[in-house]
C-alpha cells in the first residue's frame, strides 16, 4: 500500500513545468483573440494592443496556476506586470516625441530660423490661413533670448557651483556648515521653477524698482535652479578623484590650491563638464522663471539688461495662449510646434553631448 | 612661484570656496524674505480687496487644494508604473540593455514642461474626451467623476495624468538605483531557497528599498506641486469642484503663471504671496523626503 504511493508521487521539484514555447503560443493566442474582438467592436490599434496585453496577462498567469501552481502563477503575474509598465511608460515618450515631429516638421524652414515676429500681425496670419500667403514669422528672436538667458545663467552658476563643490569637498571637514550646505543644495534641486522666477522678480524689485523684466532677471532665476544641479554633479565628480593624486602633489611641495587648480579638477573635467551640460539642458526649457522675468517680446534684443526677451518656451507657450490671430489659431500653432520640436532637439543634442564628454574625455586609468 | 604669493593664493582661494558655499545658504534664505517681502501687502491688505473679496486666506485656500489633488493624482499613477519600471530595469532587463533602457526612461525627463504641455491640450485631451464622457455617463454616481463631463478634456485628470508622465523617471532614476544596491546575498540567499523571482524580490528588494521609495515618492510629490507650465496649459481653471472630469480647479503654479502678465500692485502681491505658500509647502516636503535619504547615506538621488 505505502509502496505504491511511493512510488507513484511526482517529485515536487519537477513536477508541472510549461515548456519553454509556452509564453510564445499564449502571446500568439491572445493577439489573434483580441484582434478578432476588436474587429467585432470596431478597430483600433491603441484598444488591440492593451486588450493583447490584459489578455496575454491572464492567459498565461491562468495557465500557469493550472499547471504549476499558484506561487508559479504569481511569478509569471509579476513579470507580466513589471514589464507592462515598463511599455506603459515607453507610450507618452514615444507618443511625444511623434506629436511634436509630425507637427513640428512642416513649419520648421529656414525663414522661421532666421525671421523675427516683429511686425507679424493677425492679418497675415489670416491671409496664410486662407491659402493666400505663407506663414510669416519666426523664432529668431526667442533663439537669441534663450541662447543670451542660458549664456548668462551659466556665467553665474559654473563659478559659484564649482567653488561650492570644491569647497564641500576640498577644505570642509565634514563640519555642522559642509551639512548644511549638502542638506540645503539638495532641497533647492526641489524649487519649484516658477518660485525661483518669482525670487528674481522680488529680488529687483527691491534693488532696482518694481516691474523690471530684462533678461538678466531671467537669468538670475535661471541660475537658482542651475546651482544646485552643478554643486551636486561636480561633487560627486570631485571625491571620484583618488587621494593618491593629492598626496603625491603635496609630496611634491604643491601648494593645496595649486592642487586643486592643476590636479584635482583636470583630473574630474570631463565628468564636471558633463554636469555642467545636463544642468544646462535643464534650464534651457524652463518656462516659467522666463515668464515672470522677461516679460515676452516680439523683435529682437541682444541686450540682456534692458527691454523684454523672448525665449523659445516663452514663444511656445505665448503663440498657444494667445494666438497672433485669435479667429485663425493655426498659423500660430504651427509656429508653436516648430519652436517646441526646435527646442527638443536642443535638448536632447545636450542630452547627448553630456553622455559623450562623459565618454570620450574621461581620464585614462592606464590600468 | 614664492612661497609668499603661493601662500596667499592658498588663502584667497579657499576663502572664495567657502564663499561660494556660503552664498548658496544665502541665497535660498533670501529665496524666503524677499519673497516674503514683496507678499506682506496681501496677508494684510483689507479683506475686501484682495480677489474673491474675502481675504487672503479664502482667496489662496481653494488653489492649495487644487495643487495638492492634481499633486495626488499624478502620485496615485506614477507610483506603481515607475516602481515596475524600476524593478524591470534593475531585475528583469537583460545586463546588457539595462542601462540604455534607463536611459530611454531618463529622456522623459529631459523634455520640457511647455512641450508636455502643448502635448496634454492637442493630443492627450482630445483623446481623453470620449472616455471622461463615458465615465461621466456610466460613474457619475461617484462624486470624482460626476458630469457632465468638458467638452475639450481640459480637466483635472488630464492634468494629473500629463504631471504623472513628467514625475515619473523621478521616482524611476532614484528607485532603481536604490533597488541596485539591494545586497546580492541577499537576492541569492532567498533563490538559493528555492524562492521565485517574484517571492525574491518580495522578501529582500523591497524590504530594502522602501524608505528609499517612499522618498523618490516624495521627491515625486514636490516636483508635481510645483510644476507650472503644464498645468496652466492643459487645465482650464475654475473654482474648486469635487469632480475631476469637468472645467475646474486651479494651482497655485498655474495660478500665478496665467495671471501673472497683467498683475500689477495688489493681485501682484497676492500671486507673490501664493508662490510663497507653494515655496513653503515644496520645502517641507523636500525636507522630509531628503531627511529620509540621509539616514540611508549610500544613495542620493539628486543627480538625476
Amino acid at each position: 500500500m505505502t509502496n505504491t504511493t511511493l512510488t507513484r508521487r511526482q517529485s515536487k521539484l519537477t513536477k508541472g513545468r510549461l515548456p519553454k514555447y509556452a509564453a510564445w503560443a499564449v502571446l500568439a493566442a491572445a493577439v489573434i483573440l483580441s484582434a478578432a474582438i476588436m474587429t467585432l467592436i470596431g478597430f483600433n490599434a491603441f484598444g488591440w494592443g492593451v486588450l493583447a496585453a490584459v489578455l496575454f496577462t491572464l492567459g498565461l498567469t491562468g495557465i500557469s496556476a493550472a499547471v504549476e501552481g499558484a506561487r508559479k502563477a504569481k511569478d509569471k503575474l509579476a513579470t507580466c506586470l513589471v514589464v507592462g509598465s515598463f511599455l506603459v511608460a515607453l507610450l507618452p515618450l514615444i507618443s511625444v516625441i511623434w506629436t511634436v515631429l509630425v507637427n513640428g516638421l512642416p513649419g520648421l524652414t529656414p525663414e522661421f530660423l532666421f525671421y523675427s515676429m516683429n511686425g507679424v500681425t493677425g492679418e497675415f496670419d489670416d491671409a496664410a490661413a486662407e491659402g493666400n500667403a505663407p506663414v510669416l514669422g519666426g523664432a529668431y528672436h526667442a533663439l537669441i533670448g534663450t541662447l543670451l538667458m542660458t549664456l548668462w545663467a551659466t556665467l553665474i552658476s559654473v563659478p559659484v557651483g564649482l567653488l561650492a563643490a570644491v569647497y564641500l569637498v576640498e577644505y570642509s571637514s565634514g563640519g555642522l556648515l559642509s551639512k548644511a550646505i549638502t542638506f540645503f543644495v539638495d532641497v533647492m534641486t526641489g524649487i519649484p521653477s516658477i518660485v525661483a522666477g518669482l525670487f528674481a522678480v522680488a529680488f529687483f524689485a527691491v534693488i532696482l524698482g518694481p516691474g523690471t523684466k530684462t533678461g538678466f532677471v531671467a537669468a538670475v532665476a535661471l541660475s537658482v535652479l542651475m546651482i544646485p544641479v552643478v554643486v551636486r554633479s561636480t561633487e560627486e565628480m570631485l571625491r571620484i578623484v583618488p587621494n593618491e593624486l593629492r598626496e603625491a602633489s603635496y609630496a611634491l611641495g604643491v601648494r593645496k590650491w595649486r592642487t586643486i587648480t592643476k590636479v584635482v579638477i583636470p583630473t574630474a573635467i570631463s565628468g564636471i563638464a558633463s554636469g555642467v551640460t545636463l544642468a544646462i539642458a535643464r534650464v534651457v526649457g524652463e518656462t516659467a522663471p522666463i515668464l515672470v522675468t522677461a516679460g515676452f517680446a516680439t523683435s529682437i534684443n541682444f541686450n540682456v539688461f534692458s527691454g523684454w526677451m523672448a525665449s523659445l518656451p516663452t514663444f511656445i507657450y505665448t503663440q498657444i495662449i494667445t494666438p497672433t490671430s485669435p479667429s485663425n489659431p493655426d498659423p500660430s500653432a504651427q509656429r508653436a510646434w516648430a519652436a517646441a520640436l526646435l527646442l527638443i532637439v536642443m535638448v536632447m543634442l545636450l542630452n547627448l553631448a553630456a553622455r559623450l564628454i562623459a565618454r570620450y574625455f574621461a581620464p585614462k586609468t592606464g590600468r | 612661484m614664492s612661497s609668499r604669493t603661493s601662500q596667499t593664493g592658498d588663502k584667497v582661494f579657499s576663502t572664495t570656496a567657502l564663499v561660494a558655499g556660503v552664498l548658496i545658504l544665502v541665497v535660498l534664505f533670501s529665496v524666503a524674505v524677499f519673497l516674503l517681502i514683496q507678499a506682506l501687502p496681501a496677508f494684510f491688505a483689507d479683506p475686501s480687496e484682495v480677489t474673491g473679496g474675502e481675504g487672503f486666506w479664502s482667496y489662496i485656500w481653494p488653489i492649495v487644494v487644487g495643487t495638492v489633488m492634481a499633486a495626488a493624482i499624478a502620485l496615485i499613477i506614477a507610483t506603481p508604473i515607475s516602481i515596475g519600471v524600476a524593478l524591470f530595469i534593475s531585475h528583469y532587463a537583460p545586463r546588457q540593455l539595462a542601462q540604455g533602457l534607463g536611459y530611454v526612461i531618463d529622456l522623459l525627463a529631459a523634455i520640457p514642461s511647455v512641450i508636455y504641455g502643448v502635448w496634454g491640450i492637442t493630443f492627450l485631451a482630445v483623446e481623453l474626451e470620449p472616455v471622461y464622457e463615458w465615465l461621466a455617463q456610466n460613474a457619475g454616481w461617484i462624486p470624482i467623476f460626476a458630469g457632465p463631463a468638458s467638452a475639450t478634456g481640459k480637466t483635472m485628470l488630464t492634468a494629473g495624468i500629463v504631471l504623472a508622465v513628467m514625475i515619473l523617471p523621478i521616482i524611476t532614476s532614484i528607485s532603481r538605483e536604490i533597488f541596485l544596491q539591494t545586497p546580492k546575498l541577499h537576492e541569492e540567499a532567498a533563490l538559493a531557497l528555492g524562492a521565485t523571482r517574484w517571492e525574491m524580490i518580495r522578501m529582500t528588494v523591497i524590504p530594502f528599498g522602501r524608505p528609499g521609495v517612499i522618498s523618490a515618492v516624495m521627491l515625486g510629490l514636490g516636483r508635481a506641486l510645483g510644476e507650472t507650465m503644464a498645468v496652466a496649459l492643459v487645465l482650464s481653471t475654475g473654482p474648486l469642484i469635487a469632480s475631476l472630469i469637468q472645467t475646474g480647479n486651479s494651482t497655485i503654479a498655474a495660478e500665478i503663471a496665467l495671471n501673472y502678465p497683467e498683475a500689477y500692485g495688489l493681485r501682484l502681491s497676492e500671486l507673490i504671496a501664493a508662490g510663497l505658500v507653494l515655496f513653503v509647502i515644496t520645502l517641507a516636503v523636500n525636507m522630509v523626503a531628503r531627511w529620509v535619504i540621509s539616514r540611508h547615506k549610500e544613495f542620493s538621488g539628486a543627480n538625476s
